[in-house]
């Protein structure tokens, strides 16, 4: 009893000197119980992430950032949005990290270590617009269950690895393949070791393309522990999901990978329109594949007030998943009449567009400004929401901020 | 004759001066046995410590400020605990506050659960967590665009 005592204040003062303050009533703390520092570590200093950027969830950890955050060409690491299924993998063991390819449409099952990876293959580089199937959810209506996303589950960061391709047909790819399936480190929410939390994948023309990386490296660094650390496959264009975090092994599949969130509503869409809160059986969904054209405008953040004439400079970003952008327009009257501005074109493909616009504005009073671009196939984004569906995916409607004229 | 009675005298000395030693000691002992195991002298003090008892964590843990159940965010209402307890030790209260679903789609989202998440059967229990739900999380009419919300105005400086 007085051992344990002992054994008890020991703890408490080491806990204090961590905490860096003395835990009062700590004589009463029930057995079990951890103070709340331990419990909440601070996500902003454990993912050196920037205080501005918005917690959805914290179990598992879902972050995203805000337009204004989004302003920089390439998107640093503190800006980017955490999206996970599942619990965030305690150690990584990189000496030993491997990479496996298997599956029933692969010639010769391989396995690779980082330092083979890296030694046995050419290294590219190439920026990639990567979002979260589910950015928007928020605004639809029914409301759609999952994190509420508002706009900034989007980036635009600089991936560096070895293709996908060299990997696959090193290891031999048969006639009869059709998927790719990944698999990764990361625990499932229940804890449960057989279950994945997530294991998602893409058709073998996506696998193959130059841009469909295995990375190792994010903005010239490794990548950071929370992004996929030391190995994640990066699928631009499509929704991020499918760019898999913490991988060590790909499967080649001779059917559509069945994997975690591959089957059921998970990340798909009713295969025809549906109107608001009908129920869609799981046979009529489909797997959403590139991700619509959208645009954010990224600077003057919202709630600029300027004098009047005095010109509004704005600028951002607009992609189109598989596509480019062809057109960038921006409104002042609630869309009633659009202005074309420059977008400049992607530095590789699936990277996003730069837009800039400098606005007058003819008289005293509230404005919006609304940007809506358009793909290389003449798809426009929506000023009100796309087309519902359950699960509340793809919403590209119309980015807009607030201004005022005084 | 005098030797050894000067040898007796020096014996003696040594004894008294070894108990007093032992003594010490065993004071000691016992003190400090009972500082470790009551540091703040609390024994010698008089009620005024009763009201520290009163600040237990335990109350403090499902503390209520202005109907929010501080630890998890969520509304204080009927059922509290029971969503506490059952909907918070795979997922975070986070993820049931940013939704708004009516009962349907409450119970479709707790057989979701069950189904691949592992979520045991709440029996008897599902009846109270759903009221709870549907009651403060309801779904908002939301219309096909909202206004713009929560402008945080400011002088735009170029």
């Amino acid at each position: 009893m007085k051992r344990r005592n002992f054994v008890k204040k020991a703890i408490l003062t080491s806990m204090a000197t961590v905490i860096g303050a003395d835990i009062v009533f700590g004589n009463w703390m029930p057995k079990g119980y951890q103070p709340l520092a331990f419990q909440d570590p601070d996500p902003y200093k454990m993912f050196d992430k920037d205080r501005g950027m918005e917690v959805l969830n914290d179990k598992p950890w879902n972050i995203e950032a805000k337009a204004h955050l989004l302003d920089d060409k390439i998107t640093p690491n503190k800006y980017m949005f955490i999206r996970n299924n599942g619990l965030i993998p305690k150690t990584i063991d990189v000496k030993n990290w491997t990479l496996t390819i298997d599956g029933e449409s692969v010639k010769q099952q391989k396995t690779y270590a980082l330092a083979d990876l890296k030694s046995k293959f050419p290294e590219y580089t190439y920026q990639l617009t990567l979002e979260c199937g589910g950015n928007g959810r928020s605004e639809f209506d029914p409301p759609a269950k999952g994190n509420q996303w508002t706009v900034g589950a989007v980036s635009c960061a600089q991936w560096t690895g070895v293709r996908l391709r060299d990997i696959l047909e090193d290891a031999g790819i048969k006639d009869n393949a059709v998927y790719i399936g990944y698999h990764a480190s990361d625990t499932h929410l229940s804890g449960d070791p057989k279950k994945e939390p997530i294991s998602r994948g893409a058709p073998m023309a996506k696998a193959l393309q130059d841009e469909t990386l295995i990375a190792y490296k994010m903005n010239g660094e490794d990548i950071p522990l929370v992004h996929g650390y030391p190995l994640r496959l990066v699928a631009g264009g499509w929704p991020a999901s499918v760019s898999g975090k913490w991988v060590n092994r790909i499967s080649i599949r001779n059917k559509v990978h069945d994997g975690t969130k591959m089957t059921g509503t998970a990340y798909r869409i009713p295969c025809e329109p549906v109107a608001p809160d009908a129920k869609v059986k799981d046979e009529d969904m489909c797997i959403i594949e590139s991700m619509p054209v959208k645009s954010l405008i990224t600077y003057p953040k919202s709630g600029a007030m300027i004098d009047l004439g005095k010109k509004l400079n704005i600028r951002g970003h607009a992609w189109a998943g598989e596509l480019e952008v062809s057109k960038m327009e921006y409104s002042i009257d609630f869309g009633a009449t659009w202005k074309e501005c420059p977008v400049e074109k992607p530095v590789n493909r699936l990277a996003w567009q730069h837009f800039s616009a400098s606005i007058d504005f003819p008289k005293r009073g509230y404005y919006e400004i609304w940007g809506r671009a358009t793909d290389s196939k003449g798809m426009s984004q929506p000023m009100i929401l796309p087309g519902w569906n359950p699960k509340g995916y793809l919403n590209n409607a119309c980015h807009r901020i607030a201004i005022k004229v005084l | 004759m005098d030797k050894e009675k000067q040898f007796r005298q020096q014996v003696k000395k040594i004894y008294r001066f070894l108990i007093i030693v032992f003594a010490m000691v065993g004071i000691m002992t016992v003190a400090g046995i009972y500082l470790i195991s009551d540091p703040t002298l609390s024994a010698f003090k008089k009620v005024e410590t009763a009201s520290e008892y009163a600040i237990t964590p335990e109350e403090d843990e499902d503390k209520i400020e202005n109907g929010i159940h501080i630890r998890t965010g969520l509304v204080d209402a009927e059922g509290l605990m029971m969503v506490v307890n059952n909907c918070t030790n795979c997922h975070s209260s986070k993820l049931v506050i940013q939704n708004r679903m009516n009962k349907e789609r409450w119970i479709a989202t707790i057989r979701w659960m069950q189904e691949t998440q592992n979520l045991w059967d709440l029996g008897g229990n599902e009846e109270i967590i759903v009221n709870y739900l549907v009651a403060n999380y309801p779904p908002k009419k939301k219309g096909r665009r909202e206004i713009l919300t929560d402008i945080e105005w400011y002088d735009l400086q170029d």
